[in-house]
């Protein structure tokens, strides 16, 4: 529903699961291939293939489930190849190109896992085995990565939208998305290969530590932030004192409906502390506790897993898009 | 290098939104199809609009005044809407400037409006495809109309005139010449997008009188000095004659 006033965007719930999806879904490969070059270098015990062919299947279930959610933000589904097209200046083209090619690479290292071919590549001069698994990780893991900065990108680049034009929403988008991941990872090896909950489980911890401190320098970045269009700006007339007596229209329209969520400044006062509490300070306790007690690890992603939901509810909604403006007063 | 554009006279805009209705009319009939409304003539209409008239009251009451502003797409020489389409449906026109949107390649993603600072682009919700304003791309250029007609439909309603096209890269065009003269301005110059369409400002128009542009220095009455006033008792001219 439109309440003028000073509101902002409505995030769409397509855009929250897809982000918050393949963001764990990367994070999760992250800390799969970050396990095995460990055990690579003998610095833990390699696990069994079906350890890392399981969890790829789980990042590719993942990384489905956020392209099946992002259909959902498109008014025409059907001609969604298209957005490929534009890789040479839209970050959103770039990622509907990196989110495939990880996906891809993710099923082919998925299965070179589960079906045991490893061809052997190179065997570097120190006697280490580098077989084809290693080599689609890395070349996955570098997806990973470019996906991170093209997700964080498509806001970032907006220079109007204030809140998101930081270098910090590219950042901050890597570091939840590593947090939920090696959470999840911590999970999976809980049920799979408990020896190594702990690895997971304390990477988790420190991971989740660095997004709260980058989340939290964007928020009190943000409460910092001057508008730099002013309504005296946006029609041009120098005058302290001017107020919007109709917008033209009084039945609401895209403007009005795409750019004001509707809810009110209590709800947003109540979702900040949520999504700092849940997201990232009830996760750290769950993930030191899960180390003794693994079965909280369980509790541990679920927990996160919401307050990230919060969390990017919140990311959109706290956007202050200058066409506001302009749709002040119904009349 | 051509870019076609509107200026706005805000100085005689009336807010009378003839321009919104034929925008809607001229545009709701062409080829591209209509621009859907719901609940037309229902509890809560709602409908996508390429131009709309907003209204804004200035200063406090009693020293206030009331601007009427139309709103449009202002086909920005750096439009920040175009770059980020993933899919290249935005686009803007190399031979003039027109900033339009391909409606067989759009997705309806939205994120051409997310990168538009002036909330210029609507989404048609039955078509599901972006629109904005196209400067009648559709009428400006069709030789089968007379060549007075071939101007955008809401230049063509204004009833005050306030709305001007032409070429703003012409120096001698009706539209550069109004921007010069009469203080041109683009909105939220802060962005750098080089809005091509431009505001004229509120003029007032002030008449300075002076004290012997009232009193004329060469009076007669002064030059020969004053006629002695007769005394309030006395008769005068105007007891004894009609004029």
């Amino acid at each position: 529903m439109y309440l003028p006033g000073k509101q902002t965007m409505k995030p769409a719930f397509s855009v929250i699961f897809l982000t918050t999806l393949i963001g764990a879904g990367q994070g999760l490969f992250l800390a799969l291939f970050t396990h095995q070059s460990y055990a690579l270098f003998g610095l833990l015990p390699m696990q069994s293939d079906a350890f890392y062919g399981y969890g790829g299947l789980l990042v590719l279930l993942l990384l489905a489930g956020g392209l099946v959610a992002s259909f959902f933000h498109l008014g025409r589904p059907e001609r969604a190849w298209r957005s490929a097209t534009q890789w040479r200046t839209s970050w959103l083209s770039r990622e509907v190109i990196a989110l495939p090619a990880f996906m891809g690479m993710a099923l082919l290292y998925a299965g070179l896992h589960l079906t045991g071919i490893r061809p052997e590549v190179v065997t570097l001069p120190s006697g280490l085995l580098i077989d084809l698994s290693i080599v689609i990780g890395v070349i996955a893991t570098l997806l990973a990565f470019v996906l991170f900065i093209c997700t964080g990108m498509i806001y970032a680049c907006l220079r109007f939208l204030r809140e998101w034009h930081t270098p910090l929403t590219v950042i901050n988008y890597t570091l939840m998305g590593g947090a939920s991941g090696f959470t999840l990872a911590a999970l999976y090896a809980a049920t799979s290969a408990p020896t190594e909950a702990g690895f997971f489980a304390g990477w988790a911890l420190i991971i989740t530590l660095l997004a709260f401190v980058g989340r939290f320098a964007s928020l009190a970045r943000n409460a910092r932030l001057k508008p730099k269009s002013t309504i005296q700006t946006a029609i041009g007339v120098k005058h302290p004192r001017i107020a919007q007596r109709s917008m033209g229209f009084m039945g609401g329209s895209f403007n009005t409906r795409e750019f004001f969520h509707g809810k009110s400044p209590a709800f947003l006062r109540t979702i900040k502390p949520a999504f700092l509490l849940l997201a990232f300070v009830l996760p750290m306790a769950l993930l030191a506790l899960g180390l003794y007690t693994p079965a909280l690890l369980t509790f541990a992603f679920i927990v996160q897993y919401i307050g990230l939901l919060a969390e990017r509810w919140f990311f959109f909604a706290q956007a202050n898009h200058p066409q506001n403006l302009y749709y002040q007063t119904i009349g | 290098m051509t870019q076609l554009a509107l200026v706005i006279d805000l100085n005689v805009c009336v807010g009378c939104h003839a321009c919104v209705t034929s925008c809607k009319e001229w545009n709701t009939s062409g080829s591209a199809g209509p621009l859907y409304d719901e609940n037309p003539y229902g509890a809560d209409p709602t409908g996508t609009f390429f131009n709309r008239v907003q209204t804004y009251e200035i200063g406090e009451f009693p020293n206030s005044e009331t601007l009427h502003f139309p709103k449009s797409c202002l086909h920005c020489e750096d439009p920040p809407c175009v770059p980020v389409c993933p899919t290249g449906a935005s686009y803007k026109r190399k031979q003039d400037g027109i900033v339009l949107v391909d409606y067989d390649k759009c997705i309806g993603c939205k994120y051409c409006t997310w990168a538009c600072p002036y909330g210029a682009r609507e989404i048609d919700e039955k078509q599901q495809v972006m629109k904005k304003c196209t400067l009648c791309v559709d009428r400006i250029y069709d030789m089968t109309m007379p060549e007075a007609d071939r101007k955008p439909s809401c230049v063509k309603a204004c009833p005050t005139s306030a709305r001007l096209f032409g070429d703003i890269h012409d120096p001698e065009s009706v539209v550069s010449k109004a921007i010069r003269e009469d203080g041109g301005y683009a909105l939220m110059p802060e962005w750098g997008t080089h809005p091509a369409n431009h505001y004229l400002p509120r003029r007032k128009t002030h008449i300075k009188i002076h004290q012997d542009e009232l009193e004329r220095a060469d009076n007669p009455l002064k030059v020969d000095r004053q006629l002695p006033k007769p005394g309030k008792g006395e008769s005068s001219m105007e007891d004894v004659s009609a004029w």
